[in-house]
């Protein structure tokens, strides 16, 4: 038996070194040769949190915010933390709710998250709410306030280009520039807010934290090792003049149209109107989606940056640089007239001029200052047809090139999005329009600013400034320094000095004293400042709309083009009105009113008359307006069914085809042959 | 009799006492690092389990301390009144049961509840003990035998009735201090070797465990030729066995999946194995299932698990930084599955180290056992290294994935009162039995 019991007192001592051997085993190949369970263990237990910092605020060149960003209060609920037996009717009571509210919010904030887990209940508490529930905290559990960054605008100016923020779509997702960004991240959608993205927002910061099994963040990963900080958002400091932003917006309303008003020696944007304009705080927080729609529907299109987005035929505002390209071209002197009596006949139909009187266009400068639709017309037809060129279309691509050098047929490259470059024809494009056979008293009309030419505001008040420079320009923009840095890399554009052409002094000369003339004695008269010397443009835009499938004449767009002081300008500005009339009705007022503004800071008493006048008037004919913006939009409309219908008939052709290759491959190889 | 003259303390085994004392220490560390929060300010916190487990090891000590002073001889003469009690206290429990969890093991007595299932492996080890040294028994009949077996079994089959079956499994631990005892060979063998076969055949493809088999049987006839050569009944035996290795696996395993068993039987099984269950033993409705993408999650536990040990690697993560286990991703992982908060914050040398720990205090446990004049401590001593042993397999195994969940704790690591005292009064009563080795106990 002795030796029975030793062998099996043995073999049970074997059992259990076995069994721990078999353990080690398994132990060894789970924990040292399967790195699948590491990657799992964080991928259940890891969790990224992204925290972001304030964004940049906005300032205009006196300093005053337009753009900040406003702490507000979110109510959070964490449904499993709110007792069973929970008495809402106290929290009703604080939140200005009913019970069927309540029930709703409790629902919606219990699915949107799940149970375990905080989900938004009422979003932006207002202040008295906020207060109402910070008094009562501590009788709502599983309630919480968090706190949440909205932009706020302290005064309802702007909305043009400040532009706005909100979530990013699934479009903007897959952009290499947005390619860091995650779904449900907030971002500039329009205005600066977008142009200045990267700067405006910071740097998100990254924080590594454990979760538990119902998603709830706990301790921080490896005591916050591999965990960034977020860095602020940098300040963007502007150009523009908050008062006179105001101010023109304030004249533009009722109206429809824009002002653009540049500081010629720095390119510098003082003003952007578009009017109608919004409330920039429409666009902000909880109701932005709502308030976007409602705006959108709107005829008059608010949303819409008529400065940037809107082009127009540029009427006698071309005609300075008609003169100045005729002048370069060497096909008129200063010293040049033309003896108009009323119209222009040397191309069959006449072409009217406004003025009748013999010697109204007997130097460049009387042709200016009289705005003489023949001397125009004439000028540019000489300037193309020169014999330099051997031939109108050789002609027509230098006047092109000119009017491109000018800063027209193309954006101009101000910092904010979607800006549009206008229309200008080069020889290819009238060649397709008149299949070939087109000469210079087919587009005369271009020396007077109609025909195949059309200009954006922005466009107009940027060639301004090259007269008001007497050739160089700089790339317009609006923001003067980042975060106090004006030379930050991504202005270094705007602080490149672009020479346009080697016209010579002498002839800018004789063009700015036509303009000055335009506002001493000529048809901007309105736009006279006393002590100040102003040139100036008008400019009458006819155009046509389609309303009820009849091309009609509307009235006539208003546009003033201007700038002072005459030697060393501190300020050009393009206004247009639309469908309002003669330029030096509205357009002129507007323009001469916003440059005493910001000349010398008031309105003089004998200027407030007239003042009174552009406030009171409105000038939108809303039928009209109406009338043509559904038409449009049902045509969108029509064209977006029709692509779809396009779709799908070229889908069924295709089917139908393949069909019949198979019907034949049936014939061919399957059926038996007779 | 030179060892009564020393005192009690100095008697004692010392290094059973240590392995002990570390084991408990190592729980109870194990619950704290899976219950603290950075944000804890404080040790021994209201309503954590780790402060209530330093209680419970409290009373552990203060009963060990009443056992060491109560007379040796007085658990050999108790011990057939503690099985009977143990046996009415389990009956009790059937009917009177706390609902937890479907089972109806737990009994209530005022604030305090307690599983008489784990006490009752005491007395069970007891009366085992005192039945086998009783002069009149002959353990070589086969009447005897079965009388022990049955002494083991009955309370097995009264916590089956209580729908505990986990626990119920410990009861037949009791065949290895039996086998020691003289049990026949072939018992163990057999059983041992079904286990092994049932389990293989659900983890193993069929080609596998045939080529597994044969490699087996090949080894034997290459070690065993000439005895084959000389021994009919051993080649009876060998190939025999072999047949019916085969015809186990091959043919009744797959026919039982296939034919016999329900679809939610065989999930269960194979969620228990914390496997995922094969194509070939899919009923239509769980493909359908499985397409639509609606299978629930059956084994989460294990795969929880798993995940916690396996991304300990060989070091582990640290002491209190288990990402897994401290943020509750592995159900009951302050009892059943303590191991994982080992696994994972100490990694393969630290889960090694522990695995060599309960060896070790297992092996020290047959030393004892092997030490002892009297038959009832013998017994005894080899009745306590069985059940730890059970539970320390099953508990680890269940948790890397290589037996099924069945609910037991891990030895004196495990959160719960019962399970740590019941191992405390275990063990304490060894020693105290061992401090009078050199006495006759009847």
């Amino acid at each position: 038996m002795s030796t029975a019991a030793g062998s099996r007192q043995l073999v049970l001592r074997a059992i259990f070194i076995g069994m721990g051997l078999v353990l080690l085993i398994r132990l060894l190949f789970l924990q040292l040769f399967e790195p699948k369970y590491k990657i799992m263990a964080n991928d259940i237990a890891i969790y990224r949190q992204v925290v972001y910092p304030p964004r940049g605020v906005i300032y205009d060149r006196n300093g005053k915010v337009l753009c900040y960003n406003e702490v507000v209060y979110d109510l959070q609920m964490t449904s499993n933390n709110v007792p069973r037996d929970f008495d809402s009717s106290k929290l009703c009571q604080v939140l200005g709710i009913d019970g069927n509210t309540y029930y709703n919010l409790h629902e919606r904030a219990k699915w949107a998250n799940g149970p375990m887990r905080p989900g938004t209940f009422l979003e932006q508490l207002s202040t008295a709410q906020a207060a109402r529930f910070g008094e009562n905290k501590y009788s709502f559990p599983g309630f919480d306030m968090v706190e949440r960054n909205i932009r706020s605008y302290p005064e309802p100016i702007g909305g043009a280009f400040l532009g706005f923020i909100g979530e990013i779509s699934p479009r903007l997702l897959k952009k290499d520039r947005f390619s860091s960004y995650q779904q449900g991240d907030y971002l500039g959608l329009d205005g600066l807010e977008l142009s200045y993205e990267e700067v405006l927002r910071g740097q998100r910061g990254v924080y590594f934290k454990e979760k538990d099994n119902y998603n709830r963040p706990r301790d921080s990963y490896l005591k916050g090792a591999l965990d960034t900080p977020a860095v602020a958002g940098q300040a963007l400091h502007l150009y523009l003049d908050e008062k006179l932003q105001a101010y023109g917006e304030k004249l533009m309303q009722n109206k429809l149209g824009s002002i653009v008003a540049i500081d010629p020696s720095t390119g510098g944007i003082l003003a952007m109107v578009s009017a109608p304009s919004y409330d920039p705080n429409l666009l902000r927080g909880a109701d932005r989606s709502k308030n976007f729609s409602r705006l959108y529907q709107l005829h008059t299109k608010p949303l819409f940056n008529r400065a940037i987005k809107a082009s127009y035929s540029p009427g006698s505002t071309q005609k300075p640089y008609t003169a100045l390209i005729a002048l370069d071209d060497g096909a008129i002197t200063p010293a040049f007239g033309y003896p108009c009596r009323g119209a222009y006949y040397a191309c069959g139909r006449p072409v009217r001029c406004t003025e009748t009187w013999a010697g109204h266009a007997a130097n460049l400068r009387l042709a200016i200052a009289n705005s003489c639709n023949s001397y125009f017309c004439h000028i540019y037809r000489l300037s193309v047809d020169e014999d330099k060129f051997g031939g109108v279309k050789k002609g027509l691509e230098d006047w092109y090139r000119h009017m491109f050098l000018f800063g027209f047929g193309h954006p101009t490259g101000v910092d904010i999005p979607y800006e549009i470059g206008g229309t200008l024809f080069d020889s290819t494009d009238y060649n397709k329009l008149y299949n070939g056979s087109w000469n210079s008293c087919t587009n005369l009309f271009l020396g007077m600013g109609q025909g195949e030419l059309s200009v954006t505001p922005m466009q107009m008040a940027n060639s301004l400034c090259i007269v008001a420079n007497h050739g160089f320009f700089y790339v317009p923009h609006f923001v003067k320094s980042i975060g106090n840095n004006p030379k930050d890399p991504s202005l270094a554009r705007f602080l490149v000095k672009h020479e346009v052409t080697n016209i010579p002094d002498t002839m800018y000369k004789t063009v700015t004293l036509g303009m000055m003339d335009v506002v001493n004695a000529g048809t901007g008269r309105v736009a006279r400042l006393p002590g100040i010397e102003v040139c100036g443009k008008t400019g009458t835009v006819e155009n046509y709309a389609f309303i009820n499938g009849k091309r009609t004449k509307l009235q006539n767009h208003s546009m003033f083009v201007a700038f002072a002081p005459r030697g060393h300008p501190k300020i050009a500005i393009a206004v247009t009105v639309e469908n309002a009339g003669y330029g030096a009705t509205w357009a002129g007022p507007i323009a001469s009113l916003m440059m005493e503004k910001y000349l010398t800071d008031t309105i003089a008493k004998n200027r407030l008359p007239l003042q009174e006048r552009i406030l009171k008037g409105n000038v939108i004919n809303m039928r009209q307006v109406t009338l043509i913006d559904s038409a449009r939009r049902a045509a969108d409309q029509a064209r977006y069914e029709r692509r779809l219908q396009n779709a799908a008939v070229s889908d069924s052709v295709k089917r139908a085809y393949d069909s019949l290759v198979i019907l034949r491959y049936i014939k061919t190889y399957l059926l038996p042959k007779k | 009799m030179p060892t009564t003259n020393r005192s009690l303390i100095s008697r004692l085994d010392a290094l059973t006492l240590t392995l002990y004392l570390v084991l408990v220490v190592i729980g109870l560390l194990a619950v704290f690092s899976v219950e603290y929060r950075s944000t804890d300010v404080g040790l021994f916190l209201k309503g954590k389990n780790y402060t209530s487990q330093t209680i419970f090891l409290g009373i552990s000590l203060f009963v060990g301390m009443i056992i060491l002073f109560t007379d040796s001889k007085a658990f050999a003469s108790g011990a057939f009144l503690a099985y009977l009690f143990g046996i009415i206290l389990l009956i009790v429990t059937i009917f009177f049961g706390k609902n937890v969890k479907g089972s109806h093991s737990w009994l209530q007595i005022g604030p305090m509840s307690f599983q008489p299932g784990e006490v009752c492996k005491i007395f069970t080890a007891l009366a085992l003990a005192k039945f086998l040294s009783l002069s009149e028994t002959n353990f070589h009949t086969l009447k005897h035998r079965l009388i022990a077996v049955a002494i083991a079994l009955l309370p097995a089959v009264l916590i089956i009735l209580q729908n505990e079956t986990g626990l119920a499994l410990v009861y037949f631990s009791f065949i290895l201090a039996l086998y020691r005892e003289g049990l026949p060979n072939s018992i163990l063998i057999i059983g041992f070797s079904v286990v092994v076969l049932a389990i293989a055949s659900l983890l193993l493809t069929q080609l596998t465990i045939f080529l597994i088999l044969t490699a087996i049987a090949s080894i034997f006839i290459v070690l065993l030729w000439k005895r084959l050569l000389i021994n009919g009944k051993l080649r009876l035996v060998l190939i025999g066995s072999y047949g019916v290795a085969l015809l186990f696996s091959q043919l009744v395993v797959p026919f039982t999946f296939k034919k016999v068993l329900q679809g939610y039987q065989i999930q269960r099984i194979y969620s228990m194995l914390g496997q995922e269950v094969p194509e070939a033993y899919l009923k239509h409705e769980e493909i359908q299932k499985l397409q639509v993408g609606k299978k629930k999650d059956d084994n989460y536990n294990v795969k929880q698990s798993k995940i916690a040990i396996g991304s300990g690697g060989l070091l582990g993560k640290g002491f209190l930084n288990g990402t897994s286990t401290k943020n509750n991703f592995v159900p009951e992982q302050h009892t059943d599955f303590i191991f994982c908060s080992i696994g994972e914050q100490f990694g393969f040398v630290g889960s090694a180290l522990l695995i060599l720990l309960y060896v070790g205090l297992m092996i020290r446990i047959s030393i004892l056992a092997e030490r002892q004049r009297s038959v009832f401590s013998r017994v005894y001593a080899y009745c306590v290294a069985s059940i730890l042993f059970f539970h320390f397999a099953i508990n680890i195994s269940m948790t890397i994935g290589l037996a099924p969940v069945i609910g037991i704790t891990l030895p004196l690591l495990s959160y719960g009162g019962s399970s740590l005292l019941s191992f405390s009064i275990l063990i304490f009563i060894l020693l105290r039995l061992d401090a009078d080795r050199a006495v006759l106990i009847r």
